[in-house]
């Protein structure tokens, strides 16, 4: 990482702006994250992941695709979020953290190394591959007419997924809906 | 902006992602680690969208992560709620009725 | 140069009724609202909300009808542009979908129809649903199906037409589903909806298709593409059009999905009146007049030599067999429902012929007359019938007792029927002459045997309503004795009738029972009256027999396409129209108004309009005379019959009296009509069966003679092979191989048994773990 942070600011071509706020952002989604794996409040849990959602949909507006980022707020936080809420709610009488129990004893043990493991394999193979890799800055242009080019693929060479996918959402609808019926 | 940024954010996000699906008891939370996992992995699709050429299958494919990933809070939720109504807990180191 | 400059100056001095024309379905739209949120606070329930929305906006369509008038008469000989102001609703990608308003003739004559109509309906309906339940949601309903055929009407392009067409849909459904309690009214609700839905799916299609053709969606610019002949392939218009016009048929009830229409008669009287008259069945008729070039062009009518063409061929279908129908219904509402359906027939004939004048006249004419009828049909079940529409059970000899709605039904049936100088005659009539005049001969003949038969069933229709003898609860009221029930006539013989909880006493309103048969308040009398007057007045705003042309000469410059030149006659107007052709763009019109008159003239190279409509036909009453004779005597043969059937005296008709029991023939086509040509059987029991039912049983046969055959053969053949090899192979060889492996998998799976723990987190932990190991041996290995 530092090392990335070095070559940052010695190449020209890498927008400083760009990397600052990235970095921003970046620290502040994964304390997020890794408060919403250890927080004993399940609310809490949720707010942090929350948090995790925007600053996923706010790197996406800098890696100009606005539509996703949109997409991202518009679907998790409005909708998965409040999925969740209710989920907590309906699960439980009470609000907060009344158990100390959340977490799994013996998942500290078995998940903190596998964990790890991944994230070294990840970060190996990230670096070894990509080390150098700088991400196009599309023009403007070209990020404007991405919603246009996104419903072209949508409509054109992603069809069929498409309308899988479209099936796929109704039979979660109605397994939602007869799964959680009461009767 | 390098390639490496995103794809080692992302590489965080799963892994704390992991852990939650390892370690968490709540079924609620191990959903939440599970939406970890997916919107890491979407992060790296929009990132490599950028990457040779400005191609927009990235993004499409980031959508279609989106929806499916909402379908499947859904059902989740709702798996987890008709436990719940059947077992008033949703521990799930005490659902081992699979048990081999 | 200077004739554009001229049409943008006409454009700005529009006049302040034609600019806020928008209002007209903004202000029931937003009485809407006002209704369902706090109309039932109100003294009389909201309905003066709807009422004076209705009146407000009816005022605002008159002052735009006189300004157009000016409009019309000040720009004498030129063509006359539409009023358009569209502003942008909402926008995606490069198309912009606007909202606004397109006022020509054919919107201002259908606005100040549609507001009329409304106006008279809801003030009947206070008197009307009066004490009903949902009576603030009934006034809530009925204005925004009004505001949403004012949408429709005026829209400027097609999104905002297809928004006030759904409206309607929706509205027509809460509104025939008004009494939802009985399960049949629900029923219709469902069959209305779903089967206009069908249709729907044509319009979504059509204007999708529109655009991809024309690349607009603006009424004005897709008419003025497709008259231009700015299309790619000829082929891809007429597809469009089909597609739209299976819309315009599930709406306007055209022939094979007409069956809703009758259905819809489960809703209350003036929503039947509302519906059938000026909105919703209209608004399929209005779509093919709005859009008249591309079905035009699309469908080639009046190509040379065409003698028929799909929109023709339908109306005229409907014609007869709608006709044919209403013969056999014994419900007076749904006669005037198949009445309507006929009429309706008539209208697209029209269109399918290329009468756009005479067909859209009719529109106006029908809307007058045939709201008259249904609401004289409501004042009789309102007083005389005890809410019963059954003609023959209920009715009859009522006439002495209700003169206003006996003379109003009078009226409107000789108008219904085509009774010379009243307003049905001249619409009627110039779609006949029209059809003869352009080549459509067969369709000449449809037209005039519908005619006949239109005035033999409305004939049959009054007869059996006013005169006779009373029967049921007509008789009942009356205190006359019910012959045909043949029990004691009592005024309390039959109080079981009594079953939907009001006193027979409040109908009465104090007056003693044998004259209780009366003509209710005025508030149901007053629109009757009106209408009545209508449904002869209204003719003579176009009477081609008199040479009055003026309703054609305020619309014809909605039709988008010009008038065919005669060789005899070009007239000032005609070749002014012309220019609409030649294109929207204001300089090629007005290089081409200049040339015309000399270029009509020399015949020379300037080119002729690709596309145009033919000349009405000049009257003559040696034309009209054959359809008019068979009208007579369709009348008479059918009074003939009805007092032979229901009279007491014998004629020489009575030998046809029972010829459906006797004549097996007239007796198959009798049960063939009234099973409404089996179309709800064909749609329900057979199209529905037969997706279900044969396909099952296929699938079943295929299972049992097919697959089981495969599998026993197979199984035989397996069981042979296996007990040459259980006895040879197995035994010997195999035995001692699986017994080894069964024992290993065995004690594996008992060694692997604790990692199926049947915990969520273990079995996580595993896979990520398991992945995690195999990525480092995959890194080692490349490496």
């Amino acid at each position: 990482m530092l090392a990335l942070i070095a070559q940052a600011s010695t190449t020209t071509d890498v927008n400083v702006a760009q990397n600052v706020a990235f970095y921003i952002i970046a620290a502040l989604m994964v304390w997020s994250a890794f408060r919403v794996v250890t927080t004993d409040n399940v609310v809490h849990a949720a707010l942090y992941l929350a948090v995790v959602l925007v600053g996923v949909a706010a790197q996406y507006i800098l890696a100009a695709a606005e539509f996703v980022a949109v997409s991202q707020v518009m679907v998790y936080i409005g909708a998965v979020m409040v999925l969740f809420l209710f989920g907590i709610m309906l699960t439980r009488a009470t609000v907060g953290s009344e158990d100390k129990v959340n977490l799994n004893n013996k998942g500290w043990a078995i998940g903190i190394p596998v964990a790890l493991a991944m994230f070294g394999v990840l970060v190996y193979a990230v670096v070894d591959a990509f080390e150098d890799a700088v991400l196009i800055e599309p023009s403007p242009e070209q990020i404007a007419s991405a919603t246009t080019a996104i419903s072209d693929g949508y409509l054109g060479p992603y069809l069929i997924p498409f309308i899988a996918l479209s099936f796929v959402l109704l039979a979660a609808a109605i397994g939602a809906i007869v799964l959680a019926r009461k009767d | 902006m390098y390639a490496a940024n995103f794809l080692v954010l992302a590489a965080a996000l799963f892994c704390f992602g992991v852990f939650g699906v390892i370690a968490r008891k709540n079924a609620v939370m191990v959903l939440m680690s599970i939406e970890l996992i997916l919107n890491s992995v979407n992060l790296n699709l929009v990132a490599f969208a950028l990457m040779n050429s400005v191609a927009i299958d990235g993004h499409v494919f980031a959508l279609f992560v989106i929806a499916i990933a909402a379908a499947e809070v859904g059902v989740g939720l709702a798996m987890v709620l008709m436990i719940y109504r059947n077992r008033r807990t949703i521990a799930l180191d005490e659902l081992s009725e699979m048990k081999g | 140069m200077l004739f554009a400059a001229e049409t943008a100056e006409l454009g700005h001095s529009a006049g302040w009724f034609l600019e806020q024309a928008y209002l007209i379905p903004l202000i029931p739209a937003i009485a809407f609202f006002i209704i369902i949120f706090v109309g039932k606070r109100l003294p009389w329930g909201g309905s003066e909300v709807g009422l004076i929305s209705m009146v407000s906006s009816l005022v605002i369509a008159v002052g735009a009808a006189m300004q157009w008038i000016d409009r019309v008469n000040a720009g004498h000989g030129e063509e006359i542009e539409p009023v358009i102001r569209q502003w942008t609703w909402w926008q995606s990608g490069l198309v912009e979908f606007g909202v606004g308003q397109h006022i020509d003739g054919l919107a201002i004559m259908a606005l100040v129809l549609v507001t009329f109509i409304s106006t008279l309906v809801q003030l009947y309906s206070t008197e009307y649903v009066k004490g009903d339940r949902r009576y603030t949601h009934f006034f809530a309903s009925l204005t925004l199906f009004s505001a949403g055929m004012l949408a429709m009407v005026l829209a400027p392009n097609m999104v905002q037409l297809i928004l006030g067409w759904e409206i309607m849909g929706l509205c027509s459904f809460l509104l025939i589903g008004h009494w939802w309690e009985e399960r049949a009214n629900s029923e219709a609700a469902l069959k209305a909806f779903w089967t206009v839905r069908v249709g729907d799916m044509g319009l979504l299609i059509g204007t999708a298709m529109l655009l991809g053709i024309f690349g607009t969606l603006d009424i004005k610019g897709i008419n003025a593409a497709a008259a231009a002949g700015e299309f790619d392939s000829q082929r891809t218009l007429m597809l469009a059009a089909i597609a739209l016009f299976i819309a315009c048929i599930g709406k306007s009830g055209q022939f094979p999905l007409h069956t809703w229409l009758p259905d819809a008669m489960a809703g209350p009287t003036p929503v039947s009146s509302l519906l059938h008259s000026s909105t919703m069945v209209v608004a399929g008729v209005f779509l093919v007049a709005r859009l008249y070039p591309v079905f035009h062009v699309g469908l080639e009518i009046n190509a040379v030599g065409q003698s028929f063409n799909l929109i023709a061929l339908i109306g005229g279908i409907t014609i007869l067999v709608a006709a044919a129908l209403a013969f056999v219904q014994n419900d007076i509402k749904k006669v005037l429902a198949y009445s309507t359906v006929s009429q309706l027939g008539y209208m697209m004939m029209g269109l399918g012929v290329g009468a756009w004048t005479g067909a859209v006249f009719h529109i106006f004419t029908h809307a007058f007359f045939k709201c008259c009828l249904f609401l004289c049909a409501g004042s009789i079940s309102h007083t005389a019938s005890h809410h019963s529409f059954d003609m023959k059970k209920d009715m009859g000899g009522i006439w002495k007792k209700m003169p206003i709605t006996f003379g109003a039904w009078m009226i409107s049936t000789a108008a219904l029927a085509g009774i010379p100088f009243t307003a049905g005659f001249f619409s009627k009539d110039e779609i006949i002459d029209s059809a003869k005049h352009n080549d459509y001969t067969i369709f000449y003949f449809v037209g005039i045997i519908g005619a006949f038969m239109t005035a033999a069933y409305m004939t049959r229709a009054t007869y059996l309503t006013f005169f006779g003898q009373p029967r049921g609860a007509a008789a009942h009221f009356m205190g006359v004795e019910d012959h045909s029930a043949h029990h004691a006539g009592d005024v309390h013989a039959i109080d079981d009738h009594d079953d939907h909880g009001h006193d027979d006493h409040e109908i009465a309103h104090g007056r003693p029972f044998p004259f209780a048969p009366f003509d209710s308040g005025w508030r149901i009398t007053a629109p009757l009256i009106v209408l009545g007057v209508l449904a002869v007045g209204a003719g003579y705003l176009n009477a081609p027999a008199l040479d009055i042309h003026w309703f054609e000469h305020q619309t014809e410059s909605s039709i988008g396409l010009p008038f065919a030149e005669h060789e005899e006659e070009v007239t000032e107007e005609a070749a002014a129209v012309t220019e609409l052709a030649a294109g929207a763009d204001g300089t090629v019109a007005a290089e081409d108004s200049g040339d015309e008159e000399h270029a009509a003239e020399e015949g020379g190279e300037h080119a002729d309009p690709i596309y145009s409509v033919p000349e009405p036909p000049k009257f003559s009453w040696s034309a009209a005379a054959p359809g008019l004779i068979l009208v007579a005597l369709g009348g008479l043969i059918s009074l003939g019959l009805s007092l032979a059937v229901f009279g007491k005296r014998k004629n020489p008709f009575s030998m046809f009296v029972g010829l459906t029991e006797r004549n097996k023939v007239a007796g198959g086509i009798h049960n063939f009509l009234v099973n409404k040509l089996y179309l709800d059987h064909l749609y329900e029991n057979i199209i529905v069966r037969w997706v279900a039912h044969p396909l099952s049983r296929a699938a079943y046969w295929v299972n049992q003679n097919v697959i089981d055959t495969t599998v026993d053969g197979v199984g035989k053949a397996g069981k042979n092979t296996g007990d040459w090899v259980y006895r040879n192979i197995d035994q010997r060889v195999v035995d001692g191989a699986v017994n080894a492996s069964g024992v290993a998998a065995s004690e594996s799976g008992h060694a692997l048994q604790p990692i199926q723990s049947g915990k969520v987190n273990q079995y996580g932990a595993l896979l990520f773990g398991a992945a995690a190991v195999a990525a480092i041996v995959l890194i080692i290995t490349n490496v």
